[in-house]
């Protein structure tokens, strides 16, 4: 066998070592990737696909096989009136938690960086949810909210206030799930926009401070269009989250009362689990890929302009 | 800003800065009261409130968490492991070398990205239940064994690693796998460390399909057992119940205070690169 030289290898455009064959090549970057291809085909595209095809097809009941129904989940769907709830609800906490955790998340980063007393602590205070499991922290707000007994009407009490009992009114319980949500959230997201900021030149505040640019200033025009990669990046995952986090809503609230707190993802798992409806359950899976893949590109489409790369 | 003014904007600022501070640790600080003191002092502050272990006791003894316990501790170090194992081959194989249909693949592997294990339940449930895997710790591991996002973080890291070592390495008669024991995975290593504590935190705390697919005390992880513990078994006796979801979270929390520069800085890298 006569060994190859870099010379033999066409299309290449890179050496890849002076004794291999490209087909060799070939096989063993297959062979590498073969394991996550293999469990990437069976749990996420394969799935992908029969998640589309189950949305036209009937519901298997004991013998009773699984038929073609066309549009029938579809209209079961369209026809249920707490997926519309859910769908708007989801709406209003995606909309609610996500500026609110971004905005505190970007104000903390702010402080941390700067030269705060207690700077240590406080950044160990903000982060500190993100390390806890949802459960655990769904646990630890459910007891705060407790009539009577929680922190929150302990402190009403002090001022005489009545009690209140915000997760079980069907007006004030989203809100209340929501605040968990951005609690949680914030400081996960302080910590991108923190390593940003780290990375901005020192030099760039001392010439501005030079121009006598006010620290308002610096920020609109030199630090915020800098940051703009890492908003998008924190966007693009506080919009996952809000349709993927439902581990609070399954320990506070069960999605009630009435439905109040029923996001897409926990109305799928009721759908899917509870009633055991794979039908509509796989026709709202695919209205939930649907959102999610509109709002990712959505963002890209409308960030893409804004964004300047480092 | 005017000069006489800055100082005293700066301390508004320190103060806004605290009391979101102390928003921040208030709930966990509350928890830790009540799971401390015995069940009369619950919600009552009384700084001569005796300090007890009783509550931790009464929840170990009450629920099976030592199997908990033990099951996540199973299912976090077969899923991180497996993660660096086959992220590092695919990364290795979609990094350094060139062969057709490799970005097609790149492309389709990053589809995981957005549509995770979790949405997809539904269907993953039927695989598990034809694979005979419900209710087992296979069962809820199978579909994490291997990442997008640990994938693309290793691909962009092995990018940086200069070919002139790998040539090297091939010089001194090293195969495939030799080349990438001895160049890429060293050069990796940071990375490694950092994906690997961001997941072990991640698979921890995750619960929605390991809900779905268990049901039964011998395969549940401590986020499952937490909720089946606190909504079940024990009525409103909050004592216990903070108390043992304190000690679900202590392992992290522990690790975190110890470990706290390393661990905001592995979450910053492994987001960032």
């Amino acid at each position: 066998m006569r060994a190859l030289s870099r010379s033999d290898m066409p299309g290449t455009g890179r050496s890849v070592g002076p004794f291999r064959f490209p087909r060799l090549r070939t096989v063993e970057a297959w062979l590498l990737l073969l394991p996550s291809v293999v469990l990437f085909a069976t749990f996420t595209h394969v799935p992908f696909v029969r998640t589309f095809i189950d949305a036209f097809w009937s519901t298997p009941k004991g013998r009773r096989p699984s038929q073609f129904v066309g549009f029938d989940n579809w209209t079961d769907l369209v026809h249920d009136p707490i997926f519309w709830k859910a769908l708007v609800n989801n709406a209003f906490y995606a909309l609610g938690t996500i500026p609110v955790s971004v905005g505190l998340a970007l104000l903390m980063a702010l402080w941390v960086n700067g030269r705060i007393p207690g700077r240590g602590l406080l950044r160990m205070a903000y982060f500190t949810p993100t390390v806890l499991p949802m459960i655990a922290v769904a646990d630890i707000w459910l007891f705060f909210y407790t009539p009577d007994y929680g922190l929150f009407d302990q402190i009403r009490e002090l001022f005489g206030l009545a009690a209140t009992n915000r997760l079980g009114d069907p007006s004030s319980a989203l809100i209340a799930v929501m605040v968990v949500a951005v609690w949680k959230e914030a400081g996960f997201f302080m910590i991108f926009y923190l390593a940003a900021l780290q990375q901005i030149p020192p030099d760039l505040r001392d010439a501005a401070a030079i121009e006598g640019a006010s620290r308002f200033g610096f920020f609109r025009r030199v630090t915020w269009p800098l940051l703009m990669p890492v908003t998008l990046f924190v966007l693009v995952n506080a919009v996952i989250n809000a349709f993927r986090t439902v581990d609070h809503i399954f320990m506070m609230t069960g999605g009630g009362p009435d439905n109040a707190t029923n996001l897409l993802l926990f109305r799928l798992y009721e759908l899917g689990f509870k009633f055991w409806d794979q039908g509509q359950a796989s026709a709202l899976t695919v209205v939930l890929i649907a959102v999610l893949s509109g709002l990712a590109l959505l963002q890209f489409l409308l960030a893409g302009r804004g964004v300047h790369y480092r | 800003m005017n000069r006489r003014l800055a100082p005293l904007a700066s301390a508004i600022e320190t103060v806004l800065a605290w009391v979101l501070g102390l928003a921040w640790l208030a709930p966990l600080l509350y928890a830790v009261w009540t799971a401390v003191h015995p069940p009369a002092f619950a919600t009552r502050f009384d700084l001569g409130a005796p300090l007890t272990l009783d509550n931790f006791h009464r929840a170990w003894e009450a629920a099976p968490f030592a199997r908990y316990f033990l099951n996540t501790v199973v299912i976090v170090a077969l899923i991180v492991v497996s993660q660096i194992v086959l992220g590092t081959l695919a990364a290795f194989a979609l990094a350094r070398f060139t062969f057709r249909g490799r970005d097609l693949v790149f492309a389709v592997i990053l589809l995981q990205l957005m549509i995770a294990p979790e949405i997809l339940a539904v269907a993953n449930y039927r695989t598990m239940k034809a694979l005979g895997a419900v209710d087992t710790i296979w069962g809820i591991v199978l579909p994490y064994l291997t990442s997008a996002f640990g994938i693309f973080l290793l691909r962009q890291t092995f990018r940086t690693v200069p070919q002139d070592l790998e040539d090297a390495a091939r010089i001194e008669g090293c195969g495939t796998l030799g080349v990438l024991w001895r160049v890429y995975v060293p050069a990796a290593r940071p990375v490694h460390l950092a994906y690997g504590l961001v997941q072990a935190s991640w698979h921890w705390n995750n619960f929605l399909w390991p809900l779905i697919i268990t049901n039964s005390v011998e395969n549940r992880p401590l986020t499952v057992g937490l909720s089946v513990f606190a909504s079940v078994d024990q009525g409103i006796d909050w004592s216990v119940i903070t108390a043992a979801t304190l000690m679900t979270s202590a392992p992290l929390l522990l690790a975190f205070l110890v470990f706290q520069r390393r661990f905001v800085q592995s979450f910053m890298s492994a987001g960032l690169r």
